[in-house]
């Protein structure tokens, strides 16, 4: 059902885990499928510079949320916000259409973290 | 060297034993003469559905003129729930009322909600105890003065809970004495088969379904008892196959090996035992190895077979996929697992929180199964649950 990418990422996570003192921190939660993604960043230099994810969900909920930690890895912010649920999708070697919706949650999850840096920073010059 | 492969998912579907597969095999290419021609070959053909027919008989204790082979349990389903409503609303002006349960199978469920969506019923969807167990006086109390239908499964395909049907049908059978219209009533009895008495007689029921591929038969054969005087409309029209009511050339392979599916359940009779035991070494494994562990539904009223877990801070579908991944093959309540994007609805019913059904899995063990089996889930399981639990950070 699923690709070997999908699989691989499911089997061994990059990026996994709770990460301390993050610069900002963005969590989604699908009500309707039940799974919860977040995202833990550090900038540098308007940089990701490190990215971790914990993802309650399923197997693709997990691969999603590997995948786009080592796609945004040192992206400037403005280039990690255009991914698009398509890229993930294309580098994951395609999902189940009904499957979809689980990397836009990580798309969701990702937006949330960088305009949550965002608002600190302004926070922080005003 | 080949993967180990354990396979516990036999409420969904289980192999074709070898020996109902042997008796089909005629069937195909040498017996395959249609049962409705009169030559030597039609005959043949004749003779094997009507063998089988009185296997199915023999096994739920009626005449073999009581049994009406289907494509299924869901066909059966949907046509006592049409064949039914459709007699009481030629012969009344009252509505038809139904009664069933909130949590029975799709195939209840579903022909239910469109007739009453339609507007053409009334209809009582019966809850559940957080065990998964109905009462008999919440039966009583749902019966009203219209009620043609009383359809509650025997035991539950995804937590396998039992419903005590023949105090049901008992109940049924004394209100009919004094009513002037009869109900009837029906049991969905899929998951029961294999492990639990099945005699029409002892249960008090005037219809049950079954289904062919649930017990070692093959797929897409199945079939309905209707009690003999119960009045039902045709479910398909045409050559006037099964005595006017389900017409079209019989799958006579299918109807071959559901017949001798039941013989063997009937001579297997300490199945039941033996799984049971396996089961329990699963359960109490599980709950011991893994913290924050719970078994969903009743143990005390429940199949053999059948074990439903439920683990915090994990998603089943995760579960299953890692599982497959080492070769252990099971099934989840999971939104995620589900084209639907909804959790399980039996889940829900027994008042599991959304998250909790999420986090459901079951496994239901067959005739193959090993205590070995057994051993390599309860070595693996626990390492597959702490991983994604590390994953989800909960």
């Amino acid at each position: 059902m699923y690709s070997k990418e999908v699989i691989k990422h499911f089997k061994h996570p990059k990026n996994m885990g709770e990460m301390k003192n993050p610069d900002a921190v963005g969590e989604v939660g699908n009500p309707q499928c039940g799974d919860i993604l977040k995202f833990y960043i550090k900038v540098d230099d308007n940089k990701i510079k490190d990215i971790k994810f914990e993802t309650l969900g399923c197997a693709v909920a997990i691969a999603v949320s590997s995948m786009m930690t080592t796609m945004v890895k040192g992206k400037t912010l403005n280039q990690a916000a255009k991914i698009t649920m398509q890229d993930i999708i294309k580098e994951l070697g395609g999902l189940p259409f009904f499957k979809h919706h689980c990397s836009s949650l990580a798309i969701q999850a990702l937006k949330k973290a960088i305009d949550s840096y965002k608002d600190n920073l302004t926070e922080k010059v005003s | 060297m080949k993967k180990r492969e354990v396979y516990l998912d036999n409420a969904a579907t289980t192999p074709v034993d070898a020996a109902v597969f042997k008796k089909m095999l005629p069937y195909f290419s040498e017996k395959y003469g249609n049962p409705s021609s009169v030559h030597k070959i039609g005959d043949q053909a004749r003779q094997g559905v009507e063998k089988a027919r009185q296997q199915v008989a023999s096994f739920l204790n009626c005449l073999p003129d009581e049994i009406y082979f289907t494509a299924g349990a869901t066909e059966s389903d949907n046509w006592i729930i049409n064949g039914i409503v459709d007699i009481f609303r030629k012969d009344n002006s009252d509505k038809p009322h139904l009664v069933t349960l909130v949590f029975e199978h799709k195939a209840i469920l579903e022909p239910i909600r469109v007739l009453e969506k339609r507007g053409l019923i009334e209809v009582n969807f019966l809850p559940v105890s957080k065990d998964g167990l109905i009462e008999v006086k919440e039966v009583e109390k749902a019966i009203k003065k219209n009620t043609c239908l009383v359809s509650i499964m025997y035991a539950n395909s995804e937590i396998g809970t039992v419903q005590p049907i023949s105090q049901i049908g008992n109940l049924i059978s004394q209100l009919n004495q004094k009513r002037k219209q009869r109900i009837v009533f029906h049991t969905d009895a899929v998951q029961a088969v294999n492990y639990l008495n099945c005699d029409v007689n002892n249960l008090n029921v005037d219809a049950l379904s079954l289904s062919g591929h649930k017990i070692y038969g093959p797929k897409g054969i199945g079939a309905l008892y209707l009690k003999k005087r119960t009045l039902i409309t045709s479910l398909i029209r045409g050559g006037g196959h099964e005595k006017g009511k389900r017409s079209g050339t019989e799958n006579v392979p299918g109807i071959v090996g559901l017949g001798e599916a039941l013989n063997l359940v009937a001579k297997r009779k300490n199945d039941g035992t033996k799984i049971k035991k396996l089961r329990n070494k699963l359960i109490t494994g599980i709950l011991r190895d893994i913290p924050d562990s719970q078994l969903n539904g009743s143990l005390e009223y429940r199949l053999p077979s059948n074990a439903n877990f439920s683990f915090k801070g994990v998603e089943g579908e995760g579960i299953i996929i890692a599982l497959s991944e080492q070769g252990i093959y099971a099934a989840t309540g999971s939104a995620c697992a589900s084209h639907s994007l909804k959790p399980s609805h039996v889940l829900t019913a027994i008042g599991l929180s959304d998250e909790q059904a999420h986090a459901s899995v079951r496994f239901t063990l067959g005739r193959q199964t090993t205590e070995s089996d057994i051993n390599y889930i309860l070595e693996v399981l626990p390492k597959v649950i702490k991983r994604l639990r590390l994953i989800s950070g909960r």
